[in-house]
């Protein structure tokens, strides 16, 4: 019932570990072949995977795993798909429903534990609910604001035959978010970017989520108006990077130029992003003369952090076509002397060349591995993931995202050990891409185990590991905000990730020097199969421009300036 | 402007308009929760409180609607303007919540809490207590040579009332079921 269920939602990959507690799915997994299954080698990374391979595809993941520990490694996962709202339904085994509560073997209270985790959970205690519920499951996954919702069932329950219910005639419960905002508030806002002087589109992950329609829409109408557009690192690709309005990712470690336009605008429109604190900075300098709007699907993001003089509730895609209609329909109305000014003015920032590092020809710099990883794979249908930390921050900086549904990164949980595993689902969902993970040693020794499914599938992942030997980003706040007393923020013992490679009968690279870079990443490219690549770059570079926590927008730190006692005791525990 | 009638400028300090938790006045708010009676909602509800730092002063529940499997969540919180407003669209983003009233904000309402109050006593403090309740309109719903047990309806304040006038009488136990609250009309 669970597999018919799976495939009437046209599931046809799900990723996961059998345990006592899953065997009836599993023997009916045996018995047929419409659906895949991806055996991972740790429910975390069937979680991930499934994450990636949602986020690349725009269709929910599917996970399905045992129960007690095998439900308990999938919370990191879960918490990550919640808070990058991320659409996935995870099935757990649980125990007989006759000995639930007894401390039996195996048993964890899985709908206790992932309740704050979940976008939704069900414990399904009979066989008449259960395809009800699975298909109400992904209903609520991938409605509204998407999210993770989990089915725990238990083995009596899988065990047990009951009559199934297709989709169509199942009970879908009440939930239906608002798509369409009224036309008072479209036409409101349509009047605002008509007046704005210094307007600026502040794009997040919903725009993505919304789905490819969405960035189609927004990319007609940030060109018709030609106001400049920054985002949030979720939400890139959605407007594409060499786009003339495109003025670079804002945040903590976003451009100069997008931070600054943030601080000055008279207007904010803020599109699926939710004022996130690494966004923000400082709330009580804020972008303090700016009007503010925000279209978001999720009421409790809208006056969460920041006070907002529009709330728009809808969904990006459905707001963002009728806003381009009204405003059309008005005379496509701008200031454009302003506006013209307004340019003038980003393109002073832009001056400022915050990106600039200084290169060397000893060392591999990260920036110029990436920068290299960007100019050879720019032409390619590329597909790219992250762990997290310095590198993370520097893939977003460095390289270009063109289209929506291309970056996978754990933005609003930081989850280390994300990139690996959610590499292996987006190349399973593109089996003939080129699917990289920018990687940190350390995040990536987090998922490693998982060396063991890329090449089971043969799945051409390439894991281009900037290895510094340090958890880049603690040392990196170490040195700015602790005195440079590097407590604990070294890799000791680390692997020859060569050898480690190939002892998984995948393909290791090593790289240490600036001139054999260009030839290694296209050797790491041209080899079908996964690759490990070990570069080994500079291990005290920095990740700026910074926006030491605590400050504002226009109090930003670059990579030439002074970084001591940068950040007051009041912003040290905002870390 | 149009019909939203928002002023140019109007948020000219709008980031220094921000709600400082700790800078606004708390307000007391009663919520009126309508959800699904599933397995787990309460849970959630309450969940929802604890695990991002809101308060709950009190908190009724019981189903209001057998066949259609409702039932009604009656929480009495406080906090700035600014955190019962994302108490709200909180709540409201559960899954089987299907409605959140303010009960506070809009229009008036009648609440009303009952207590029940065991009073142990002899001679004339035992008459007292008896007197006492027949001013608060509470009925005796259990009596011994020694005690009392009362039953009182009313606002929170006057159950407050009634037990502070109990206290040196020799209440021995109080059992209070929490705000069930209507818009009136």
């Amino acid at each position: 019932m669970v597999v018919q269920a799976l495939k009437d939602q046209g599931v046809d990959v799900v990723f996961g570990y059998p345990g006592g507690a899953v065997l009836p799915i599993y023997d009916e997994i045996f018995q047929q072949n419409d659906i895949r299954h991806i055996l991972v080698r740790h429910e975390q990374g069937a979680v991930h995977a499934a994450e990636g391979y949602a986020r690349s595809t725009g269709r929910p993941g599917v996970v399905l795993v045992t129960s007690g520990p095998g439900a308990t490694n999938a919370v990191t996962g879960l918490t990550d798909a919640l808070m990058d709202s991320i659409p996935l339904i995870v099935l757990t085994g649980q125990v007989p429903t006759f000995m639930i509560g007894t401390d039996a073997f195996q048993e964890a209270d899985t709908v206790g534990i992932t309740r704050p985790c979940t976008k939704h959970n069900w414990l399904v205690k009979s066989t008449e609910d259960l395809p009800h519920k699975l298909h109400q499951a992904f209903h609520v996954a991938t409605t509204g604001r998407p999210g993770p919702v989990l089915i725990d069932i238990p083995k009596d329950v899988q065990f047990a035959s009951g009559e199934y219910v297709p989709p169509r005639k199942a009970e879908k419960g009440d939930y239906a978010p608002r798509l369409k905002a009224s036309k008072a508030e479209i036409e409101a806002l349509a009047e605002m970017i008509e007046q704005a002087e210094r307007p600026v589109f502040y794009t997040g992950g919903g725009v993505i989520n919304s789905g490819p329609a969405a960035s189609q829409l927004l990319r007609e109408l940030v060109d018709a108006t030609g106001i400049p557009i920054t985002s949030t690192l979720m939400g890139l690709g959605a407007y594409p990077a060499s786009g003339k309005n495109w003025i670079g990712m804002l945040g903590m470690h976003g451009l100069y130029e997008a931070n600054m336009a943030m601080h000055d605008c008279d207007l904010m429109i803020a599109v699926g992003a939710r004022f996130d604190d690494r966004i923000t900075g400082r709330l009580d300098s804020f972008s303090p003369n700016s009007r503010k709007a925000h279209i978001d699907i999720d009421p409790s993001s809208i006056n969460k952090v920041i006070h907002v003089d529009l709330p728009i509730l809808g969904d990006v895609g459905h707001v963002l076509e009728d806003l381009l209609k009204v405003w059309k329909a008005r005379g496509r109305k701008v200031q454009k002397g302003a506006l013209k000014k307004w340019w003038q003015q980003i393109e002073e920032w832009r001056k400022r060349d915050c990106l600039a590092y200084r290169n060397s020809e000893k060392i591999i710099k990260p920036q110029y591995a990436l920068q290299r990883l960007e100019a050879l794979t720019r032409d390619r249908d590329r597909y790219i993931t992250t762990e997290v930390g310095q590198h993370q921050m520097w893939a977003a900086q460095f390289m270009g995202f063109e289209a929506p549904n291309r970056f996978m990164t754990s933005g609003g949980l930081g989850t280390m050990g994300y990139g690996f595993p959610a590499s292996i689902g987006v190349q399973i969902a593109h089996p003939d891409a080129l699917v990289i993970n920018v990687a940190g040693e350390a995040s990536w020794l987090m998922n490693m185990q998982e060396m063991g499914t890329a090449a089971q599938y043969r799945l051409p992942v390439k894991q281009f590991i900037l290895n510094n030997e340090r958890l880049g980003m603690v040392r990196q706040w170490q040195q700015l905000l602790h005195g440079e007393r590097y407590s604990h923020s070294w890799s000791e013992s680390l692997p020859d990730f060569v050898k480690l490679a190939e002892a998984f009968g995948a393909k290791g690279i090593r790289c240490s020097d600036p001139a054999d870079l260009d030839d290694a990443i296209m050797e790491m490219i041209a080899h079908d199969g996964p690759v490990v690549f070990d570069c080994l770059v500079e291990k005290h570079e920095n990740c700026f421009p910074m926006i030491p926590s605590g400050a504002p927008h226009n109090e930003m730190l670059m990579g030439d300036a002074s970084t001591e006692d940068a950040i007051g005791a009041k912003g040290a525990v905002l870390v | 402007m149009t019909a939203l009638n928002i002023e140019k400028g109007s948020s000219k300090h709008s980031a220094y308009d921000l709600r400082d938790p700790n800078a606004a006045g708390d307000e007391r708010h009663t919520l009126a929760v309508i959800v699904d009676n599933e397995a787990g909602v309460l849970a959630r509800v309450i969940g929802l409180f604890s695990g991002r730092g809101y308060n709950i002063e009190s908190l009724t529940v019981a189903e209001i609607d057998h066949e259609g499997h409702r039932s009604r969540i009656t929480i009495v919180t406080t906090g700035t303007p600014a955190v019962i407003e994302q108490i709200k669209a909180q709540i409201g983003r559960i899954i089987p919540v299907h409605e959140v009233k303010d009960l506070t904000v809009n229009g008036p309402s009648v609440e009303r809490e009952l207590g029940l109050f065991k009073v142990a006593g002899t001679g004339e403090k035992r008459v007292e207590a008896l007197r006492l309740a027949d001013i608060f309109r509470a009925n005796v719903v259990d009596s011994t040579l020694e005690s009392f047990t009362f039953e009182i309806t009313g606002t929170p304040e006057k159950i407050d009332a009634f037990a502070e006038l109990m206290r040196p009488l020799g209440l021995k136990s109080v059992a209070r079921t929490g705000v069930a609250a209507l818009s009136r009309g």
